[in-house]
């Protein structure tokens, strides 16, 4: 891997940078540092996440129920802050510095600033946690007014957001005299304009989050009388749901970050992948509307409308990354030699590299489940037999859990290293690990996903609903059962991983002034695999098969859901 | 390195099977988008426009007139109403119960008004033959459906939007006959 650092001029100052023993990129010594305390804290965030996610699986195996009502409910609320928010928006920040400094080979634009943005994070996770667990937060993550917790988890959020406001507008900063400074030149690179992307969202999705939440800090503070609930779920659901787009557009930059990195594939048409990701910026409210469809208070021509802005092109983004990932994936396969048939690049990807197989997966599960899943429940009148069944966690667990957690698992598997300087401990069962989070989390959404088909709500303690004679069928406890299996297994996943984790940061041997050691990466065998031709940069063949069986799963999903809805009591 | 700096003429035109892909994508969308409007004028299934600001003690009074001019019986201590086909019809949410139980007609549409006293809560029905419907509902908001049973028998009411500690036993029924 060649460096730019060798023939553009970086803006270091004296001593305040290294160069990276494996890849020869710069980097920031600040920077460093505060993407290792974010990461230390995601990780935490991860691991508090995890405990009540075992809990809380548990619990909804009708054979186990193992919290007491009250209990489940709060770990419910811990688990949705600690994955949802802190887990992943701790590492998104460590992302962003990262992006902004070693790969625009540019100092971090300043240290007192990422200070403060840190300190308040931490504060504001802190104190929402203490909230929730003395009991005094009792909301789950939507807080839906009025439903009231005390002041100081409202304090906590406004904190936190605040915080990684101050990060995001840092990362700004970095660009900002990334460009001032020339460190790099031309156009930006594809990831650095992903993670521009997820970041402008980033801002749009914090400032509803302050109308929203503000007002409710002062009302829970007693300073102001009501606050309307059909108010406070249309903006709130402009931070909560919008916010998930920069999960997408971060997910999908470390999607090409990764394959560059493993198998040095290119994006096969930087303006096609650029425009996808302008989509996400456009069409950024599309997903608020979808928790409102079957509201009081909205009209139907408001909800279509604010469903797709008559077009989805947000999912139009999605489907191109879907296509242009992979795509550049064979095409650096195929040049490496890999040419037989239609998956041979595929069978010779390097599997046993938890970097490739948990992007690889992620992105699989991302699209066949999390995409197609959630445009189909996000349908105006399909809400009607979807709305808080367990659909919905089964929908964002193939979204945001295999989808962002495992790529960001599996971007820690390289950055660990690097930016630690630390070799991972445990590297063979590590190989494992994302075969077994993806087996455990894709048992927890198939449990999730029919229990949901039945009716079964989401958020509920008892689906026997405390003894009144409703019935449970064995089917149906049965879909549930798969929840806590598969959530025993997916446990088992993050846990692995967490401890790896912490030995190898704390105890790992040193890498300094020498490579990392590698994961196994792709041989060039294309000596001997006949010539290759201009028109081989973009022939896709095997991607194209994979696309055209995600668009019939799509296209089946999406019906049958009609059909279920055709069945149901007529409304209007 | 390739995430790197692009070449210099780095903006091309998608080539042929990246405009394919695109084409079809957005059809698709297209599909995606048309499904909703077409269903509103062939689909038997819609959510409903209709939904009026209601104080909640105001709501609560018209429920209890309701009640009173409509009951037909008890179970335990929760009356069962009988509304005129093609009238309004009450259900009402809060203190962990639905109110009250609802005795209704196979095939007759009714004006169904749901609301909340408390907090938000999610009108959930569930029956057999699959049948699960669901629809919020917010105090300070009358939420209006034209609804008609399309199959008998005894339905229930659970909440599937948090409300509490005591949110799952919060839970009506709906009687259908024949
Ligand atoms: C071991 C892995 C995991 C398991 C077994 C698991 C399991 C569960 C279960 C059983 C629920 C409750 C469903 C309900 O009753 O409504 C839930 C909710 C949720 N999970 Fe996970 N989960 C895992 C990982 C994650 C991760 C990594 C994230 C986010 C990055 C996440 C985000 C959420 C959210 C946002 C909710 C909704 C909370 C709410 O309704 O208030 N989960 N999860
Ligand atoms: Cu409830």
């Amino acid at each position: 891997m060649s460096s730019i650092a060798g023939f553009l001029k970086g803006n270091f100052l004296p001593g305040q940078s290294r160069s990276c023993d494996t890849t020869g990129l710069p980097v920031c010594n600040t920077a460093s540092l505060y993407i290792r305390l974010n990461a230390v804290i995601a990780v935490v965030s991860l691991l508090i996440g995890a405990i009540a996610a075992i809990l809380i699986a548990l619990t909804r195996w009708p054979a186990v129920h193992l919290l007491p009502a009250e209990w489940f409910y709060r770990f419910l609320t811990v688990h949705g802050f600690n994955m949802l928010i802190f887990w992943i928006i701790f590492l998104e920040i460590g992302i962003l510095y990262f992006v902004a400094t070693t790969l625009l080979n540019s100092r971090l634009f300043s240290k007192a600033i990422a200070a403060i943005s840190f300190a308040l994070m931490l504060i504001g996770m802190i104190m929402v946690n203490a909230m929730i667990f003395t009991g005094q937060a009792d909301v789950l993550f939507t807080s839906y007014v009025p439903l009231m917790a005390h002041p100081l988890f409202y304090l906590g959020i406004i904190l936190f957001a605040v915080g990684a406001l101050l990060g995001v507008a840092n990362f700004f900063l970095t660009i900002h005299i990334a460009r001032r400074d020339k460190t790099y030149e031309g156009p930006f690179p594809l990831v650095v304009f992903g993670a521009i992307t997820a970041a402008v969202i980033a801002v749009v999705t914090i400032l509803h989050g302050a109308v929203v939440l503000i007002p409710t800090l002062l009302w829970s503070a007693g300073l102001l009388e009501t606050i309307d609930p059909g108010f406070y779920r249309v903006v709130w659901w402009g931070l909560g749901h919008m916010s998930q787009q920069i999960n997408v557009a971060a997910m999908i930059s470390v999607w090409y970050f990764m394959f560059s990195l493993i198998v040095g594939a290119k994006p096969l048409n930087h303006a096609v992948c650029r425009g996808a990701f302008i989509l996400y910026i456009l069409f950024i409210n599309l997903a608020s509307a979808h928790h409102l469809l079957v509201d009081p208070g909205v009209s139907t021509e408001w909800k279509i409308w604010n469903t797709s802005y008559a077009m989805y092109l947000a999912v139009l983004a999605s489907m191109l990354h879907g296509f242009t990932v992979p795509g550049a994936l064979e095409v650096a396969m195929r040049k490496k030699g890999y040419r037989q048939g239609l998956f041979g690049w595929l069978a010779a990807a390097p599997w046993s590299n938890p970097g490739f197989s948990g992007v690889f997966m992620a992105m699989v599960m991302f699209g066949f489940i999390g995409g197609i899943t959630g445009v189909t429940i996000g349908t105006e009148q399909i809400s009607i037999i979807t709305h808080n069944t367990l659909k919905l966690p089964a929908h964002f667990h193939g979204t945001v859990v295999a989808g962002t957690t495992l790529t960001f698992m599996a971007l820690a598997y390289y950055v660990v290293p690097l930016i630690f300087q630390k070799d991972w401990y445990a590297k063979g069962l590590l190989r494992l690990q994302p075969y077994i989070f993806a087996i455990g989390i894709f048992t927890v959404i198939i449990g999730m996903q029919f229990a949901g088909s039945a009716g079964i709500p989401r958020r509920h303690w008892d689906i026997s609903f405390a003894g009144t004679p409703i019935p449970i069928t064995p089917m149906e406890s049965g879909w549930l059962a798969l929840v806590g299996i598969g959530g025993v297994i997916a446990f088992l996943g993050l846990l692995i991983f967490l401890l790896a984790t912490v030995a190898t940061v704390f105890f790992g041997r040193s890498n300094k002034g020498r490579p990392m050691e590698d994961w196994g990466g792709v041989k060039d065998i294309s000596a001997g695999a006949g010539t290759w031709t201009k028109e081989d940069d973009h022939k896709t063949p095997g991607t194209w098969a994979l696309v055209m069986i995600l668009l019939t799963c799509f296209v089946v999903y999406f019906f049958a859901n009609w059909k279920a809805l055709a069945d149901v009591w007529w409304v209007h | 390195m390739s995430f790197m700096i692009p070449e210099k003429d780095w903006f091309k035109a998608p080539d042929k099977g990246e405009k394919s892909w695109i084409a079809i994508g957005f059809i698709w969308c297209l599909v995606l988008f048309f499904s909703m409007p077409i269903w509103h004028i062939y689909g038997k299934q819609n959510s409903s426009s209709e939904s009026y600001r209601v104080k909640p003690e105001d709501f609560s009074a018209r429920v209890m007139k309701f009640v009173e001019t409509n009951s037909i019986g008890k179970d335990g201590n929760t009356p069962i109403v009988q509304p005129k086909p093609g009238g309004h019809a009450y259900v009402m949410g809060g203190g962990y119960i639905w109110y009250p139980i609802l005795k209704l007609k196979k095939g007759n549409e009714y004006i169904l008004h749901i609301s909340s006293t408390d907090y938000q809560h999610g009108f959930s029905l569930q029956g057999e033959a699959g049948i699960n419907m669901n629809f919020q509902i917010l105090p300070g908001y009358d939420h209006v459906l034209k609804i008609t049973p399309t199959t008998s028998g005894t339905f229930n009411i659970v909440c599937n939007e948090f409300c509490g500690a005591r949110h799952h036993v919060m839970t009506g029924k709906i009687l259908v006959e024949d």
